[in-house]
């Protein structure tokens, strides 16, 4: 439902019941005020037949037909009264025209009363004049008082019924009018084209709109410093992916044209060594995308065992280059981490394979823990210190360490921040870099 | 030709420097910027193969300084971001060529000649001198009409000084054309190849200036 509709619906129900109620109340206070006026003149009428029978300006009949009491039947609301008096023993003394033969009260004593007569209510006031032995009733009839009322209400509707259209259509249109700001908004959205994510033009801007606008501009802000880093990554990682094929081109082409055997081993030797690079480099960008969407569920795990089993599945490499690696923590404690134990086992694990990348054949690769810190040294010759801040930007490697994808801290470092925790690497004193991965707090 | 590579990927740089090597090039291949400009500041190179995006910086801010410093060094970008924002921004930088990864070595070859050869000033391939045709694409040579076949140090030798006609070139110039830093100059090698240089174009062809070096014959 649109918004301008959903606005129409609520003021029009709220309108029609404000206008309802006020009728309902018109209804009652005029049904009030009519009972309240022509009760007094029912009481009036009765005392005054009764003044004029004892001043014998009504003869009274004897027995027989009753006498005609000469009430002005010729206004608007014609028999409107009805005038009938009985003698106490119960016989119709007199009545005016029109009024019904039969006792417009049942009721014996005096004052005011409802009945049903010829199937009508009337509303009687009955007076006992005791000294002439009579009680007079004068009653009108309901019918004409709920008349009286229905003629006010209509007095009221007709003219309503009229107003309410024009002032619904007076609200849509208003409604439109005030609801424009939003679809300027909308429609300069509408027309952004997506690369476009500069904030809103500036303008007077209602309000009530200045927390969304805000917020789009917030948005947007987000979304292009998120975007500039996807060109970069992509620029970067098209350069990281180019660089190992030309290299396989080139070895291929080699491999090829070598005029002798050594070359051409050679040139095959590097091919191979090239694929894996290239196939630990994807694995890499692979990872670090996975780290930056990882999940934040808790998770628990036996950091000893993670240790163990990376440095089991980095046995062959470090064999390989000839490094000796162990892992020194213990085994069989449960640590509780705040998200998926993923993001740790992919850092260690990076910190890891660098570790024994950058030490020199013959030297050791040590994990150990003290706390919530775990360690990683190596025997290489250390991060240089003009390398040290830019060091886990993505793609930044050691000039030595040429096997490198650059990529290995900038996932430890990502992992890291997800877990809550972080990534350090204090300065080496000549023998060997240090990486510690300092673990988030419980919960 | 002696080329200087500025690449640091290993397996690409160890490639570039055998393939160029097979196409006659003598190549001596660095894998940074500070690398590259201490090569520069201490040999004569005829020209650069420079990848962009090196460990210490951008390869364009090297060959920015190049040119700052009023060198017209032929260069050659590589680069991964094969854009036409990137070709025109390298171009614009001072490059004279530009390659996008990954390419074919005979290509860069190719490349690599054509622009060392706008920057001695000619146009045309292939070099003519009393009588003799010197294609550097193939390494080989003819004289009238009859192929020469020429080892790749012989061919460095010959090519070095049918570059420039007439013009005297040292013993330790025409051994830097030879050899880059991995290799060991053998000693008297210059003379073994212009003595078999003399063997196959005949003793006239390369003079001996005593105490000075050597040069190709006036013509005629």
């Amino acid at each position: 439902m649109s918004l301008r509709l959903r606005l129409f619906l609520i003021l029009a129900l709220a309108t029609g019941a404000i206008w309802f109620s006020a009728v309902m109340w018109i209804e009652h206070s005029t049904r009030a005020q009519v009972t309240k006026v022509l009760d007094a003149r029912l009481a009036e009428a009765a005392n005054m037949v009764s003044s004029l029978l004892e001043d014998r300006r009504i003869a009274m009949a004897g027995e027989g037909a009753p006498v005609a009491i000469p009430l002005d039947p010729h206004h608007d609301y014609a028999h409107q009264l009805s005038c009938q008096i009985w003698s106490l023993q119960g016989t119709l003394v007199g009545q005016s025209e029109g009024a019904p033969d039969t006792q417009l009260t049942g009721s014996a004593g005096t004052g005011y009363s409802e009945s049903t007569v010829g199937g009508e209510t009337w509303r009687v006031y009955t007076v006992e004049n005791r000294a002439l032995g009579v009680r007079v009733m004068v009653g009108d009839s309901l019918g004409v008082r709920n008349r009286l009322v229905a003629g006010v209400i209509e007095g009221l509707l007709l003219p309503m019924a009229l107003i309410l259209p024009l002032l619904a259509a007076a609200i849509w249109v208003s409604l439109g009018q005030g609801l424009a700001p939003m679809h300027r908004l909308a429609e300069a959205l509408r027309l952004r084209s997506p690369s476009d994510l500069a904030p809103l033009p500036a303008g007077p801007v209602p309000a009530e709109m200045r927390p969304m606008r805000g917020a789009l501009d917030g948005l947007f802000s987000r979304l292009a410093a998120a975007r500039e880093t996807e060109r970069d990554f992509t620029a970067f990682a098209a350069h990281e992916l180019k660089t190992p094929l030309a290299g396989l081109r080139t070895q291929a082409q080699i491999a090829r044209i070598a005029p002798d055997a050594a070359t051409r081993a050679r040139a095959l030797h590097n091919i191979e060594r090239s694929v894996d690079r290239t196939d630990r480099l994807v694995r890499q960008l692979l990872e670090l995308s996975a780290v930056e969407r990882e999940g934040a569920a808790a998770d628990r795990l036996d950091l000893g065992e993670l240790c163990a089993e990376i440095c089991t599945d980095l046995a062959p490499l470090a064999e390989a280059r000839g490094v000796t690696l162990r892992s020194e923590v213990p085994q069989g404690v449960e640590l509780a981490l705040p998200a998926s134990a993923f993001l740790l086992h992919a850092a260690l694990r990076n910190l890891v394979e660098n570790a024994v990348q950058a030490s020199p054949e013959g030297g050791s690769v040590r994990v150990s823990q003290d706390a919530a810190v775990l360690t990683v040294q190596d025997a290489g010759p250390g991060i240089p210190e003009a390398l040290r801040a830019r060091a886990c930007e993505r793609f930044v490697r050691g000039a030595q360490g040429g096997d490198g994808s650059g990529l290995g801290l900038a996932i430890a470092r990502a992992a890291m921040e997800r877990l809550g925790g972080r990534l350090e690497l204090p300065a080496s004193a000549g023998q060997g870099q240090r990486a510690e991965l300092h673990l988030p707090g419980p919960g | 030709m002696r080329i200087l590579i500025v690449e640091d990927d290993p397996v690409l740089s160890e490639g570039l420097s055998v393939g160029l090597g097979l196409s006659g090039f003598t190549v001596d291949p660095v894998a940074t910027l500070g690398d590259a400009r201490a090569a520069l500041a201490g040999s004569e190179f005829a020209g650069v193969v420079l990848d962009v995006m090196l460990p210490d910086g951008s390869g364009l801010e090297l060959l920015s300084e190049i040119r700052r410093s009023g060198s017209d060094l032929p260069v050659l970008l590589l680069t991964a971001r094969d854009q036409v924002r990137d070709r025109i921004e390298g171009l614009d930088a001072g490059a004279d060529d530009h390659l996008g990864k990954p390419f074919d070595l005979h290509e860069l070859a190719a490349r690599l000649r054509a622009i060392l050869r706008r920057a001695e000033g000619r146009a045309t391939a292939v070099l003519r001198w009393n009588g003799l045709e010197l294609d550097p694409a193939r390494m080989r040579g003819q004289v009238n009409g009859v192929p020469l076949a020429f080892s790749r140090r012989e061919f460095a030798v010959l090519h070095a000084l049918m570059e420039r006609p007439g013009q005297i070139l040292s013993k330790p110039a025409l051994e830097e054309r030879l050899y880059g830093w991995q290799e060991e100059i053998e000693s008297n090698a210059v003379e073994v190849h212009v003595h078999h240089l003399r063997a196959k174009l005949g003793r006239g062809f390369i003079e001996t200036v005593r105490g000075l070096g050597y040069r190709v014959a006036a013509e005629g």
